[in-house]
């Protein structure tokens, strides 16, 4: 979707605040709320491209004044209410309705936190797939504009690129952030010119590489 | 208050959707507090870029492990130790004296964590993430950083689930220093690309 999350390129954010003494957390609900999503990643209440989305599809106000642990939290509400996990009553009260039906859900519990941490959850799927194009391909990125989930940057629409590196088999978010299963297809890191993004006012040297899917791309 | 987005004062109503939020699925026994915690104490004192540091420092001393870095990221950082969540598929990208690599993620905020840690504000935040992509000269300068017109700057935006770590120049002057001095002069912003290694001073 052209969403508000969709930064790249755009004017006017002002300056980078950057504190060289800012701590991990700021504050204890930033702790709470963070360890929520391994937490609930794990129950298998959502996956990381749903969790993305719903960050998307939040007010454009809303998601420029909330910070990133507020983004997460945003996210965590709307898809368990969605996914019928605990009811908007439920969440209003912070209360729990006796009449709604237990989870039989797994729970990520202290024991299991290391082997979690420590293992993660590749999306990369050891699949053959054939790739479309090979590292060298001249390839133009399609001009797609989708209100659903997609992580082809807008200001990378429409550009000519080159293939740089192929990076296997991956999960495909914009599929996968909708329930439409893996799709799995190669990913490119491919290469952008200053002057294709940005036009001829950009520098002569510099260059963006963008990981795109197989789907987003066509030959020139 | 619009450009303030590290936001260190937040309204009360957020603490209270959490506590809310906490108490309901714990009710339903949907999360354990105790994992949590643990997960907390992981990320905010086990886990930072002191580990992408010995990566680097190592790279800088064992031409062998470089070679391995830089031709699979994911298994050169898993001989150390550091893998798993938001680092299950890494790349290592060399600064050279042609190219200066620098990282973002203009989508979202992906960052690897077993190497960096969780990612500071500014990495998060709005202005770093749309600008750095059509203005990395103009964002480096605002870190102190001028990068030369001749030298290609290379940004990645990291869209999919590959994490970048750069791979600084080791500083001159540091003949002879041991891996574990070396990782003294690694820091975070280096590895991200908007900074550069600490330059040698006596030791």
């Amino acid at each position: 979707m052209n969403g508000i999350h969709d930064l790249g390129g755009a004017h006017g954010h002002g300056p980078i605040l950057n504190d060289p003494n800012e701590p991990v957390f700021s504050h204890d609900w930033e702790r709470r709320t963070f360890s929520l999503f391994a937490s609930l990643f794990v129950g298998g209440h959502f996956n990381v491209d749903e969790f993305r989305h719903a960050i998307e599809r939040m007010d454009p106000a809303h998601y420029l004044e909330g910070s990133y642990y507020e983004h997460w939290l945003h996210s965590f509400e709307t898809l368990l209410v969605e996914k019928g996990v605990i009811t908007a009553a439920e969440l209003a009260q912070g209360k729990s309705d006796p009449a709604a039906a237990a989870s039989n859900a797994p729970v990520l519990t202290q024991e299991m936190v290391a082997l979690v941490v420590n293992t993660g959850g590749s999306a990369r799927i050891d699949e053959e797939v054939a790739p479309k194009f090979r590292v060298g391909d001249r390839v133009r990125t399609k001009n797609i504009n989708p209100v659903t989930h997609t992580r082809l940057p807008r200001y990378a629409r429409s550009k000519v690129g080159t293939i740089e590196i192929d990076h296997g088999v991956f999960v495909t978010p914009d599929a996968a952030a909708h329930g439409l299963g893996e799709k799995p297809q190669h990913v490119y890191s491919v290469s952008f010119t200053a002057k294709e993004l940005w036009g001829e006012d950009a520098s002569p040297n510099d260059t963006v590489r963008i990981d795109l899917w197989d789907e987003y791309l066509e030959v020139v | 208050m619009a450009h303030d987005h590290n936001h260190t004062a937040p309204p009360n109503e957020i603490e209270l959707r959490v506590k809310a939020l906490e108490s309901l699925l714990t009710e339903k026994g949907l999360i354990d507090p105790d994992a949590m915690n643990e997960l907390i104490d992981t990320y905010e004192h086990r886990v930072g870029p002191r580990n992408g540091a010995k990566v680097v420092a190592k790279a800088w001393t064992d031409p062998a492990y470089k070679a391995r870095l830089l031709a699979d990221g994911t298994q050169a950082i898993a001989e150390l130790g550091y893998s798993g969540v938001q680092g299950e598929d890494m790349v290592v990208v060399e600064n050279t004296p042609d190219v200066h690599n620098v990282t973002v993620c203009t989508l979202c905020s992906c960052y690897p964590w077993p190497t960096l840690g969780l990612p500071p504000s500014w990495y998060k935040a709005a202005p770093y993430r749309s600008r750095v992509v059509i203005d990395p000269r103009g964002v480096l300068e605002e870190f102190g950083l001028t990068i030369a017109e001749s030298k290609e700057i290379r940004v990645w935006d990291s869209s999919a689930e590959l994490r970048y770590l750069v791979l600084p120049e080791r500083p001159e002057g540091t003949d002879g220093w041991s891996e574990e001095q070396l990782v003294d002069l690694v820091t975070r912003d280096s590895m991200i690309g908007t900074g550069l290694p600490l330059q040698p001073t006596a030791k």
